[in-house]
C-alpha cells in the first residue's frame, strides 16, 4: 500500500476490497452514512478499537476480532445486534493480501452473526506510524422488552456462570508470537455471543441481572469490575473454573494465571439464585454455551473483593491488578 | 538493702505527687508500689489513670527517693517504665498507704505482650498441697495471657475472653488483696471459676481419659501423642498440632495431611535437657528459650541424639521452644522426647483459633483435640529468633514481643499519630504514638483471605487499644501490595494524607529507628539485600546500596539487573533464576561448549528452554530485577537444590546456608572466595555487583567434581567481600580531593541478612574496616520490620513539614 499523491487509487482499491467483502446493499448505496429504520425498544451502542500482534493467530484475525467484540458488547447489555460500523488505519506498505484476508474474514464473522457492515472509512498512515492495521468498528442494537441488564445489579447470593473454557483466546495468540515459541493445537475462543445471549434471557428473562465479556484483563479483572459496580464480593471455586489443561500448561511456563488472560468468545453472567441451574442447563445446549459452569457466586462484602477458594480449601483474594503482573513476592 | 525503715528525725515531711509512665496498668505495678512504700513507711496512695500511674506519698525526702529507687531498682516483672517524674502535690493524703478503688476515670492501658508462665505459678501447679495444682489456666500479675485474650480497652477482665468466668470466692480474695501476687490480675482463674481443657474426638464419638487411666485430660492428651498420633492443641494464640518428634511415621502423616511439603516443624521440649540431647544451647540462646517471652529458637541441631529428617528437611537447624503456658508445660511432664508443635493450619492459612473452624479443618489432619472453654480473642503465631553476629536477632515477631512498643529515636518526639500498612507477605503494620512505635505481631500473606481479615481486624484492635487516631498513612509504593491498596481507600475514605514509601528504604530505616539512630544524624550506606520490592523507578529492586536517613535516599549501589523469566513463578522455580543468570553472562551457546559435562547442565537441558529464552529475548513477563535473593536462588539451584521448586520462600537460600562446610568458611584462604567484580552499569552509571566471576569459578568448581559445601561456603565468601568492597568503594569516592568517607555508618537489613553465613561474614568485614554497623535484632530484618521504617519515614516527613509551616507562619 502506498500513501500520499498516489493515494487516490489505492484508496478507491481499498474501499472496493471490502465492499466486496462485506457485500451488502446499505454499504453499496455508496453514501458517506447508512440510513435505516429502527425498531422500537431500547437501543445500545458500543465501540471498540482493535489492535492486536500478530495480525492473524489460530482461530482468528483482527478481522473477526473486531466484528465479535463489538458484537459482543452490544449483547452483553442483552441486545439483538443490527448494524456495525467499521473504519481502518492502515499503514503504508501493509501487504493487499492480507488486507484482502482480514476483510474477508470480517465479512464472513458479520454474515455468521447476521449482523451487516453497513458503513466504514479507511486512512492510509505514513509508514512507522502504525503497525499493520487497527480496526475499529462500532454497533447498534436493540434491547427485547422487560430485561435490564447493567453492571450494578449483581447481589449478594447471586450465582456468577462463566460460558466456557477461559484463557483459549489470550493463550492462542500468545502462542503465535513468533518469539515465544511454544507450539499448541489451541484455537482463539473468538465468537459472536449474541445468539447464547438470545437463549439466555429467553430461559431466564429477568432473573438475569447482567452479562459481561471477560476479554482483557480476563475473568478476574472483570468480576473485579462487577464487584466495583455493584458494590458486592464475589466467592469463586477455583475447581470449578473450566481450564483447559493446555492453558493450564502454558500459564505455568509463562508465569501467567488464567484468571487474568483475555478471551473473545465467553461471556460471564450474574443471575438470580433461584434461575441459575436452569440457565446453565440450557447454556449447555447452545454450541457457544457448551462447557458453561457455575463458578461461584456474589458475596456481601464492603471491600468488595474477588476471593477464590483454591484446592486446598483456603481463599486467596484475586484483585485488580496495576497493568503486568508485577510480582509482590519479597 | 539500703532504704531506711523509720523517718530520720531532723528531716522535714514532703508530699509529692509522682507520674509513672509506660508500660504500668495490669502488670501489677500498683500492688509492687503498695509493698515498697508500706516498708519504707510513707502514707499515700497509688492508682491508674489516662496516663499511667500515679502516686501520692507523704514522708521525709530520703524516704520519697527510697520509694522511687527501689520501683526502679525491681519493676514487677511484665512493666517497663518510660518515665518517673516528681512534683510537689498540696493536697490532703489520709495515714497509711492504700489503694483506691479505681475511680472509673480515663485509665488507658498498654496491652502488654502474652507472658511465659512465672516460675511461682509453675510450681503452684505441679503442688498438690495447692488449689492449683495441675490446673492448665493458672496465671499472676507476673506471667499469662494478655494480647491473645484482650477485646477491646480498658484492660480488665470484662474486655477479656475472661469475662464469661467470674471470680470465685477464693480468688476474689486474691485479686482484692494488694498482698497477693494475683492483685487485680484480670486472667487470674482456678479449677473453680476458670476455664477448662477437655480432650476430645473430632468425630464427635465419646472419648473419657479415665480409660487410659490418667491423670486428666491434658495429661492423656500427651499419652495419645506418645502413641504416635496428631493431636491438635488449642493453645495461647492458636490451634497448634502436635505429635511425637521421634515418630518418623507420624511426622510423615502430619506433612501430608497438613499439605505442608518440606517447611519445618517448630518443636517443642519439656526442659533444657531434653533439647540439648538434640541440639546446640548456647547461654543467650537457653536465655532465650526461658525468657518471658519464650520463643521458638533456631539452634543448631548436633547433639547425642538426631530427630528424623522430615523435621527440617536438608536444614542444620531445629527451631525449639519451651512450655510457656501451664497447659504445655502440664502436657509434657512426663514427655522426655520433642514433640512437633505447628501452627494448626492447612498449608499457608492462618493459624486456626475458632473451634467451629478446628473442626471443620483440622479435623482432617488429628483425630483428637485437647481444647478447653476460653475464646482466643487475637491470633498470635509463635515468634522465632536466632543467634547471628553475636546477639539474638528475631526473625518473627508475634507472641510475646507484640504489642510491646518501641521508643523512637530522638528527633521523633514530637510525632504525630501515624499508621504504616507494612509489606505484603510477611506483613505486619505499625502505629506511632507518643513518640513510640507499637509493631504489630506478624500477620502473615495478605493475599490469602483469611489473612487478610485478620490484619484488618488487627488493625482496628490496635487502633482501639491505644487510643489511636492517625493523622497521616504510610505504605509500600507497591501498587499491587494489598495493604498499599487498604492504606489508599482508607486514606481517601478518612480524607488522610497517604505516605508512599520505598520498600528498601523502609527497610533500611526499620534498621536505623531500631537502633535509636536520630533524626538528624548523618545519612547512612544503608545495605538492603532481600528478594523483591518496588523500586522508585518502577523496576523491581533487591539488593541495594542506599545513601539513606528517614528523610530521602539516594540509589548509590545494586546488583546485578537480571530477567525473572515468568514473574513470580521464576520466585518459586530457581531454575528459571539459574538459567536466566547463565544466559546474561555467557549465554547458551558458551554455556554448553564449556559446561555440557555438568548435571546442571543435563536438567537445564531438560526444560522448557525454547520457551524461556524466547520470553526472556521478548521481555515477555520477565521483569528485570536487582535481587540478592534470585541470585542465592540461582546459586543453590546450580548444585540441585531446590532446583525445580521452593516448597516455601527462601527455601533455596535456606539449604544453600545449611550445608555451608564450616571448615572451608574457616580454614581456606580467601583466594578460592569466588570473584564478583563492581563495574558501573551501562544505562546509569551505577555501580552494581557482577557475578560474572562468581558463576565462571563456580562452574569450574562443578567440572572438579568440588563437594556442594565447599562451593556453598566460597560462593557465601565471595558475595559477603563483594559486598564489603562495594561500601569501601562507596565511602571512598571524593577521596581523590582528600575529602572524608560518605558515610561511616552502615545499616544492614533485608531478609537475606537472616542468612546467618552471609551476615556475619558481611559484618565481620565492614567492622574490620572500621565502620559502624547497624543491624536488626529486636525487630525482623525481612518485611515483618517494614512497617517500623514507613512509620519513621512518614514522622520524619510530617515533623519537617510541621517546622515549615511554623517557620512560615
Ligand atoms: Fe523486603
Ligand atoms: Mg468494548
Ligand atoms: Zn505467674
Ligand atoms: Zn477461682
Amino acid at each position: 500500500l502506498s500513501h500520499g499523491a498516489g493515494g487516490r487509487a489505492m484508496a478507491q482499491l481499498i474501499d472496493e476490497i471490502f465492499r466486496e467483502a462485506f457485500d451488502n446493499p446499505m454499504l453499496d448505496q455508496g453514501n458517506d452514512q447508512a440510513a435505516f429504520d429502527v425498531p422500537a425498544g431500547r437501543m445500545v451502542m458500543s465501540t471498540d478499537g482493535y489492535v492486536i500482534s500478530p495480525l492473524f493467530f489460530p482461530g482468528g484475525d483482527i478481522g473477526s476480532l473486531a466484528v465479535h467484540g463489538t458484537i459482543n458488547d452490544i449483547a452483553m447489555a442483552g441486545a439483538r445486534p443490527l448494524h456495525l460500523a467499521a473504519s481502518y488505519i492502515i499503514e503504508e506498505g501493509f501487504p493487499l493480501a492480507d488486507l484482502q484476508r482480514i476483510a474477508g474474514s470480517m465479512g464472513c464473522a458479520a454474515r455468521d452473526a447476521g449482523v451487516a457492515i453497513v458503513t466504514g472509512d479507511t486512512k492510509v498512515v505514513e509508514r512507522g506510524k502504525g503497525d499493520g492495521v487497527f480496526i475499529a468498528t462500532t454497533g447498534i442494537g436493540v434491547v427485547p422488552p422487560g430485561l435490564h441488564l447493567s453492571g450494578e445489579r449483581a447481589r449478594p447470593g447471586d450465582r456468577v456462570i462463566i460460558s466456557g473454557y477461559i484463557g483459549d483466546h489470550g493463550v492462542a495468540v500468545m502462542s503465535t508470537r513468533r518469539d515465544l515459541g511454544f507450539e499448541t493445537e489451541l484455537l482463539s475462543d473468538s465468537a459472536a455471543l449474541h445468539g447464547l445471549v438470545a437463549e439466555m434471557a429467553r430461559v431466564a428473562g429477568s432473573s438475569l441481572r447482567l452479562l459481561r465479556d471477560p476479554t482483557r484483563g480476563g475473568l478476574a479483572t472483570t468480576l473485579n469490575e462487577i464487584a466495583q459496580q455493584s458494590g458486592v464480593g464475589f466467592l469463586i471455586d477455583e475447581g470449578a473454573i473450566p481450564v483447559r489443561a493446555e492453558v493450564a500448561a502454558a500459564c505455568e511456563l509463562l508465569g501467567l494465571d488464567p484468571l487474568y488472560v483475555a478471551n473473545e468468545g465467553k461471556l460471564v453472567a450474574i443471575v438470580a439464585p433461584d434461575a441459575a441451574e436452569t440457565l446453565v442447563a440450557a447454556m449447555r445446549a447452545h454450541p457457544l454455551g457448551r462447557d458453561a459452569a457455575l463458578i461461584g457466586e456474589a458475596t456481601a462484602d464492603e471491600q468488595r473483593f474477588v476471593q477464590m477458594t483454591t484446592s486446598f480449601g483456603g481463599g486467596r483474594i484475586a484483585d485488580w491488578l496495576m497493568g503486568e503482573q508485577l510480582p509482590r513476592i519479597c | 538493702m539500703n532504704t531506711p525503715l523509720r523517718t530520720p528525725f531532723a528531716e522535714p515531711i514532703q508530699t509529692v505527687e509522682i507520674r509513672v509512665r509506660g508500660r504500668v496498668q495490669g502488670v501489677g505495678f500498683r500492688p509492687a508500689i503498695w509493698r515498697i512504700a508500706r516498708k519504707i513507711g510513707l502514707d499515700g496512695e497509688t492508682f491508674n489513670d489516662g496516663e499511667g500511674v500515679l502516686i501520692r506519698a507523704r514522708g521525709a525526702a530520703s524516704q520519697i527517693a527510697a520509694l522511687i529507687d527501689d520501683i526502679r531498682a525491681a519493676p514487677p516483672p511484665l512493666a517497663e517504665i518510660a518515665s518517673i517524674d516528681t512534683r510537689d502535690y498540696h493536697g490532703d493524703v489520709g495515714s497509711g498507704f492504700v489503694i483506691p478503688e479505681s475511680s472509673s476515670g480515663a485509665t488507658r492501658t498498654e496491652v502488654s505482650p502474652d507472658a511465659a508462665i512465672c516460675e511461682a505459678c509453675a510450681a503452684e501447679i505441679f503442688d498438690p498441697f495447692v488449689r492449683r495444682f495441675r490446673y492448665p489456666f493458672t496465671n499472676c500479675t507476673h506471667c499469662g495471657p494478655r494480647l491473645s485474650i484482650v477485646r477491646s480497652v480498658p484492660y480488665d477482665r470484662a474486655t477479656t475472653s475472661m469475662a464469661p468466668f467470674p471470680l470465685c470466692e477464693a480468688c476474689g480474695g486474691e485479686y482484692r488483696d494488694p498482698a497477693d501476687r494475683r492483685f487485680h490480675a484480670e486472667a487470674t482463674a482456678c479449677h473453680v471459676c476458670g476455664p477448662r481443657a477437655k480432650l476430645i474426638r473430632f468425630d464427635g464419638r465419646a472419648f473419657s481419659f479415665e480409660q487410659h487411666s490418667m491423670l486428666d485430660d491434658v495429661d492423656a492428651a500427651l499419652s495419645l501423642i506418645q502413641k504416635g498420633e496428631i493431636v491438635a492443641i488449642k493453645a495461647l494464640g492458636g490451634y497448634q498440632l502436635a505429635c511425637d518428634a521421634t515418630n518418623a511415621e507420624a511426622i510423615a502423616t502430619l506433612r501430608e495431611r497438613k499439605r505442608r511439603d518440606r517447611k519445618p516443624f517448630a518443636l517443642m521440649a519439656r526442659d533444657l535437657e531434653v533439647v540439648r540431647r538434640y541440639a546446640t544451647v548456647g547461654a543467650d540462646e537457653a536465655a532465650a528459650l526461658t525468657s518471658r517471652e519464650a520463643p521458638i529458637v533456631l539452634l543448631v541441631a548436633g547433639g547425642s541424639e538426631r530427630l528424623p529428617d522430615q523435621i527440617a528437611p536438608g536444614l542444620a537447624t531445629l527451631g525449639f521452644m519451651l512450655p510457656s503456658t501451664p497447659l504445655h508445660l502440664l502436657l509434657l511432664r512426663r514427655m522426655t522426647r520433642p514433640v512437633v508443635m505447628t501452627s494448626g493450619n492447612l498449608s499457608d492459612e492462618p493459624q486456626v483459633i475458632g473451634d467451629a473452624e478446628a473442626a471443620q479443618k483440622l479435623s482432617a489432619i488429628a483425630s483428637y483435640a485437647l481444647i478447653h472453654n476460653r475464646e482466643i480473642a487475637n491470633r498470635i503465631d509463635d515468634s522465632v529468633v536466632r543467634r547471628m553476629g553475636g546477639r539474638l536477632r528475631v526473625l518473627r515477631r508475634a507472641r510475646g514481643y507484640a504489642p510491646a512498643s518501641i521508643a523512637l529515636p530522638q528527633g521523633f518526639e514530637k510525632a504525630p499519630e501515624i499508621l504504616a500498612y507494612g509489606g505484603e507477605l510477611k506483613s505486619s503494620f505499625c502505629l506511632v504514638k507518643d513518640g513510640r512505635a507499637v509493631l504489630s505481631q506478624h500477620q502473615g500473606d495478605l493475599e490469602d483471605a483469611l489473612t487478610y481479615d485478620d490484619y484488618r481486624k488487627n488493625l482496628a484492635l490496635y487502633r482501639e487499644l491505644f487510643d489511636h487516631r492517625p493523622t497521616a498513612l504510610a505504605a509500600d509504593l507497591h501498587p499491587d501490595y494489598l495493604s498499599s491498596k487498604l492504606a489508599r481507600m482508607a486514606a481517601t475514605g478518612d480524607g488522610l494524607p497517604l505516605i508512599e514509601i520505598q520498600h528498601h528504604h523502609a527497610h533500611a530505616t526499620a534498621c536505623l529507628a531500631e537502633n535509636g539512630r536520630p533524626l538528624d544524624a548523618a545519612p547512612v550506606l544503608a545495605i538492603v539485600l532481600d528478594g523483591l520490592g518496588y523500586g522508585a523507578d518502577g523496576a523491581i529492586w533487591g539488593g541495594e546500596f542506599l545513601l539513606a536517613d528517614y528523610r530521602g535516599f539516594e540509589r548509590i549501589g545494586t546488583f546485578k539487573p537480571v530477567a525473572m523469566p515468568g514473574a513470580a513463578q521464576a520466585a518459586r522455580e530457581p531454575w528459571r533464576n539459574l538459567y536466566a543468570h547463565l544466559m546474561a553472562e555467557m549465554g547458551w551457546p558458551a554455556f554448553a561448549m564449556n559446561f555440557a559435562e555438568l548435571d546442571v547442565f543435563a536438567a537445564l537441558s531438560a526444560k522448557p528452554l525454547a520457551t524461556v529464552q524466547a520470553m526472556l529475548k521478548s521481555a515477555f513477563n520477565s521483569p528485570q530485577a536487582s535481587s540478592c535473593g534470585r541470585l542465592f536462588d540461582a546459586a543453590a539451584a546450580s548444585v540441585g537444590l531446590c532446583f525445580d521448586r521452593q516448597a516455601y520462600e527462601g527455601e533455596a537460600a535456606a539449604r544453600f546456608e545449611a550445608i555451608v562446610s564450616s571448615k572451608t568458611m574457616a580454614e581456606e584462604g580467601e583466594e578460592l572466595a569466588y570473584p564478583l567484580s563492581i563495574p558501573n552499569l551501562k544505562s546509569s552509571g551505577l555501580p552494581y555487583i557482577e557475578p560474572l566471576g562468581m558463576w565462571n569459578a563456580l562452574l569450574g568448581d562443578l567440572i572438579l567434581k568440588t563437594p556442594a559445601p565447599v562451593i556453598a561456603a566460597r560462593f557465601h565468601k565471595g558475595l559477603a567481600r563483594a559486598i564489603a568492597a562495594m561500601a569501601l568503594k562507596l565511602a571512598r569516592r571524593g577521596d581523590a580531593e582528600g575529602r572524608p568517607p560518605r558515610f561511616d555508618t552502615i545499616a544492614l537489613s533485608g531478609g537475606c541478612f537472616q542468612n546467618k553465613v552471609l551476615f556475619e561474614k558481611v559484618l565481620g568485614r565492614l567492622q574490620a574496616l572500621d565502620f559502624e554497623v547497624l543491624t536488626h535484632s529486636r525487630t525482623p530484618a525481612n518485611d515483618g520490620g517494614v512497617a517500623l521504617g514507613q512509620a519513621a519515614i512518614a514522622a520524619a516527613h510530617l515533623i519537617d513539614a510541621g517546622a515549615d509551616r511554623r517557620k512560615a507562619s
